[in-house]
């Protein structure tokens, strides 16, 4: 067994206001996460604006330091007291994937550039290797490299962009990929070809997600593992299929039961007469 | 009714002319909730633009015309040319991330009291503000509020209320709920049902999500490249959708605790760009009450 994923008492404290009585919020509080699994996993985590998910991606990729506790990928501490890793090992351990693939990258460079210099900076790979680097991450992705070299994010769709953004973040060959919101932003038809593209890698090349949604469908989908937050709690953690067939908590029960399906109604419409 | 008869909506830019909307023709009765779906770029917004009668340069009605089939405050015939004069009289317009398009430097009561054409008496207009936001379950305190003291499903609320206090005959709502969290997304299409059942007035809602369509409207239109390739009762099209475009947005999201479903969706969807799917030029009607365009050399079948 692999340690994929560990939280240690995960506390995140915001303060907001003066010297003196200022008001703190607690955007992680206690989160204690463990996953261990002989093969790579995806674990969702889900949870409403303000429950603190997108804080946990935030700390697990080291752009916010935890008040307290500790965070563990792979065996390696990543955040918190014993957090070592220099930039360049952890970002070849862990990478990301943002929510606006529009706001990832700049108007203003090739888009192309970016996955160049993921290439060179953190994988540390000469100029020969690094195009060959990215052409294998975009085909890997359903890519062809002929037809994304020197474009701009303008001339993509949101889509497209956002399946460059996974190119740039497999060059390092990271173990564990944290993807934000990674759909929120794509066309509803379009948005399995991204969670497709998530299993497919997984299962074929061997990495690790965090998918962190509000979606509970696409993540029911494509999750072994859920960790299901509300105001900087975990409420519910367990296998996927567990958790969402059967929630225990009142807040999963509460989450799942908004969601609109197309298989029953929450009030009957009566159709009228055309 | 509103009956548009094949309506043809394009943009002039520089000497390129593209048709957004293109050879469109339907009745929408009176009373209902039609759900507007496709894709970015597929013309709904436009549509709903030039429905609302907001015609603006390089916007233009190139063909056909629409038929409003209801009189404006004043008794007159509604019309392209007059609907402006009806905006918060008799239609309504919730635009895209309606909750960011309130008034930020004025108080929410102001902004219920700043209509034009509106009671003048300031206290009456106020008093039945409250009341009626009371009803859509949001505190009298709500009222001498700025816009960012309250939380986006609050300001949504407040603008459904906003929407809907004139008692519109009709309200276009474009896309009404997809900045918010599932939750506050449930009580806002359940408030919105409600008001329509006390109103009985027709109200259109576009929307990326077959399951706000599936649980709110009475009936479907769905559009693809300019055109409507199927327009018909929400139940039907739900239960026999008869345009591959239409099977695919209803079968392109995963359900929780279908495990068929689990893992094996193809990702065929969207895949091929605009053209993947055949269009033809008239809808035609295959059941009653429900339509469908197809075209003959690739009906049913992604290209």
């Amino acid at each position: 067994m692999t340690l994929i994923l560990k939280t240690e008492n995960l506390n995140k404290v915001y303060r907001r206001g003066g010297l003196m009585g200022g008001k703190s919020i607690s955007a992680l509080n206690e989160v204690n996460i463990t996953v261990e699994s002989d093969k790579p996993v995806v674990i969702a985590v889900v949870g409403e604006s303000g429950s603190g998910k997108t804080t946990l991606a935030k700390t697990l990729l080291r752009l916010e330091t935890p008040t307290s506790g500790r965070a563990i990928v792979y065996d390696t501490t990543v955040a918190g007291p014993g957090a070592t890793p220099s930039k360049r090992d952890f970002l070849g351990l862990v990478q990301p994937i943002f929510q606006n693939p529009f706001e990832a990258f700049s108007r203003y460079r090739p888009v192309d550039t970016y996955l160049h210099e993921t290439a060179r900076r953190v994988a540390g790979l000469d100029e020969a290797q690094a195009d060959r680097a990215v052409e294998e991450a975009l085909r890997n992705v359903g890519l062809n490299y002929d037809e994304i070299r020197g474009k701009y994010t303008g001339q993509f769709s949101g889509g497209e962009l956002q399946r460059i953004s996974v190119a740039r973040a497999l060059i390092p060959q990271p173990k564990l990929i944290i993807a934000d919101e990674p759909v929120s932003m794509i066309d509803a038809s379009r948005r399995m070809i991204i969670i497709n593209l998530f299993k497919r890698l997984r299962d074929e090349a061997g990495r690790s997600f965090v998918y962190i949604t509000h979606d509970l469908a696409t993540a029911y989908y494509i999750s072994d593992y859920v960790a299901v937050m509300n105001k900087g709690q975990v409420v519910e953690f367990g296998p996927a299929r567990a958790v969402m067939s059967n929630p225990s908590h009142a807040y999963t029960k509460l989450l799942l039961d908004s969601i609109p399906t197309t298989k029953s109604r929450w009030r009957p419409r009566v159709s009228r007469a055309g | 009714m509103i009956r548009l008869n094949d309506l043809k909506i394009s943009y002039r830019i520089g000497s390129r002319v593209i048709d957004a909307v293109d050879g469109v023709s339907l009745t929408i009765p009176e009373g209902c909730i039609v759900g507007i779906a496709g894709e970015s770029g597929s013309g709904k917004s436009t549509l709903m633009k030039a429905i609302y009668g907001d015609i603006q340069a390089p916007m233009y009605i190139s063909r056909g015309s629409i038929d409003y089939g209801f009189n404006g405050s004043d008794g007159r015939p509604v019309t392209t040319a007059n609907i402006r004069d009806e905006w918060f009289k008799t239609i309504s317009y919730v635009p895209q991330s309606s909750m960011n398009s309130l008034n930020p430097v004025v108080r929410i009561g102001k902004q219920f009291t700043d209509f034009p054409g509106t009671d003048r008496d300031k206290k009456r207009v106020l008093d039945r503000a409250t009341a009626f936001l009371g009803k859509l379950g949001l505190p009298p305190e709500v009222m001498t509020s700025y816009p960012h003291q309250l939380s986006g499903g609050m300001r949504q609320r407040v603008m459904i209320g906003l929407a809907t206090f004139f008692q519109p005959g009709l309200i276009i709502a474009d896309e009404p709920t997809t900045a918010l969290d599932v939750v506050v997304q449930k009580e806002i299409l359940m408030l919105l049902m409600e008001l329509q059942e006390e109103m009985n007035n027709t109200i259109l809602v576009v929307s990326h999500d077959m399951g706000v369509h599936f649980q709110v409207t009475h009936k479907m239109l769905i559009m693809y490249a300019g055109k409507v390739v199927e327009y018909g009762d929400t139940d039907s099209v739900f239960a026999d959708p008869q345009h591959a475009y239409t099977k695919m947005l209803i079968d392109s999201l995963p359900t929780i605790g279908d495990d068929s479903m689990r893992g094996v969706i193809a990702s065929t969807a969207g895949a091929g760009g605009d053209r993947a799917f055949g269009v033809g030029t008239g809808l035609v009607e295959v059941k009653p009450n429900h339509f469908v365009s197809l075209a003959k050399e690739t009906a049913g079948v992604p290209a």
